[in-house]
């Protein structure tokens, strides 16, 4: 798409190993509610010192060999994590984040999308009140999601401390937004409530969310409503 | 006489003029219940710690980050006192995690703007006297201390400090680190900080990025051994 393209190098092809996606974003294409600057660091730096340290650590640990996912399931270790946990994790994690997010994103969503996220909290302003809500009473650093849970077959916003993902419990993440200050502190300083609204009301990718939540679909009966299938 | 006189009255009248904070605080303690905080006073100015912590940095860290852990821990502790009251202790216990998020936010910087000091007055001044022999005795040498509290500052995931600290019951030091806003008295009772060292995002972003190990190898230029010395000394007494 552009000649400023950032991309990441991950571990070139294992058997089973960890997928080697991505993804051809312009640093300033979330201006100016993400900056150049920021996308920049925080992928360039954050995103790409997780992914060189889980290659590092893989390159000698009993864990290679397996997807990004399993290994996450793996190192979470119920709760003790192993060393290699959290370079996964939040490898994990970021990528999911920049696929969470577009230009001239925000808004909101339509179809089946909508329809599930008003039956499951009543309106889209209740689940973006929601989300904005539980972002700022986590403390520290962490995440924001939107998630299908898998045992209740609803949606839901749940915060995670550090690099945890709700694929430690078995839930299914629809959405996420990075809530360490490193995401948003050259842009906002410490005002997470704009960075919060600005994502929810002007980056998100509810296109994304439609094709995750088809996905999410085969794993979990949601009934009515339909989610388009292509 | 007449002096001493006025000299209690304008006491008096310099803390009604501290405002509202004041009856209700004295009623408080009246009734055994905490207190509020305030902000305390930066002991130098923001630019002060340049170019180890710039100005921007300090002036965000106190005036916004600080003084809102003042604001909120405040906040709970009036919504504590309501709970308690009202005797309901379900209230009271979902209460402690913004009391220990933000109290600790609090009790945490407060150390952390004496453990600073502008290389002008004495800061990155290595530490002498007992606590320096204690230094060299426990971890071998000032330097070696540097590296361990850099190391493990450095690895620390997400938010949160490194501490020295001194086990004032065992009469010893030692490298802690605590998650975001936890106080060292987490790490033990009888643990109290020496120093701390900040190592949320924002206590260095805005000029370090994401090089966290630039911004530790730099603050020990400002470090404030003389404080520490002084804690060191008065506990163990």
């Amino acid at each position: 798409m552009a000649a400023s393209a950032l991309h990441l190098r991950l571990l070139p092809s294992p058997p089973a190993g960890v997928q080697p996606q991505q993804r051809r974003l312009r640093s300033d294409a979330l201006e100016p509610y993400m900056s150049r600057r920021t996308v920049e660091l925080h992928w360039g730096k954050h995103h790409q010192d997780y992914v060189d340290g889980l290659n590092k650590q893989l390159s000698t640990s009993p864990l290679y060999g397996h997807t990004l996912e399993e290994l996450i399931k793996e190192a979470y270790n119920n709760g003790n994590p192993l060393p290699e946990y959290n370079n996964a994790a939040q490898v994990w994690n970021h990528h999911f984040f920049w696929e969470s997010m577009q230009p001239e994103g925000g808004g909101s969503p339509e179809g089946g999308v909508l329809q599930q996220i008003e039956k499951d909290f009543g309106s889209f302003t209740n689940f973006r009140e929601e989300f904005i809500r539980s972002a700022l009473q986590l403390l520290g650093s962490g995440w924001v999601w939107l998630v299908l849970k898998r045992n209740e077959r609803k949606l839901a916003v749940v915060h995670t401390r550090n690099a945890i993902s709700p694929l430690a419990f078995g839930d299914i993440p629809i959405i996420s937004l990075d809530l360490w200050e490193h995401a948003y502190y050259l842009d906002y300083k410490d005002d997470r409530r704009t960075y919060v609204t600005n994502f929810i009301d002007h980056l998100v990718s509810w296109h994304t969310v439609t094709l995750r939540m088809m996905r999410a679909e085969s794993f979990v009966n949601l009934g009515e409503p339909n989610i388009p299938v292509a | 006489m007449a002096a001493l006189r006025t000299l209690a009255a304008s006491k008096k009248t310099l803390s009604l003029a501290l405002g509202g904070a004041r009856p209700l605080a004295a009623a408080a303690a009246a009734r055994g219940v905490a207190t509020t905080v305030s902000l305390p006073d930066l002991p130098y100015d923001f630019g002060a710690l340049e170019p180890a912590i710039s100005g921007e940095i300090m002036q965000l860290h106190h005036q916004k980050h600080h003084a809102t852990y003042v604001t909120n821990y405040n906040k709970a502790l009036e919504q504590l006192d309501a709970a308690v009251s009202k005797g309901d202790a379900s209230a009271v216990v979902q209460l402690q995690g913004a009391i220990k998020f933000n109290g600790g936010g609090h009790v945490n910087h407060s150390v952390f703007w004496k453990n600073l000091k502008p290389i002008s007055e004495g800061g990155g001044e290595p530490p002498h006297g007992k606590l320096g022999w204690a230094i060299d005795e426990h971890f071998g040498s000032f330097e070696a201390l540097v590296k361990k509290m850099n190391a493990e500052g450095a690895a620390l995931q997400g938010s949160g400090w490194v501490w020295l600290a001194l086990d004032k019951e065992a009469k010893m030091l030692s490298v802690e680190t605590t998650p975001n806003q936890d106080p060292l008295v987490t790490k033990g009772a009888s643990m109290v900080p020496l120093l701390g060292i900040d190592v949320w995002e924002h206590a260095y972003y805005l000029q370090y990025k994401n090089v966290r190990p630039d911004y530790l190898n730099n603050i020990w230029k400002v470090i404030n051994w003389k404080y520490a010395g002084e804690v060191y000394d008065n506990v163990l007494a």
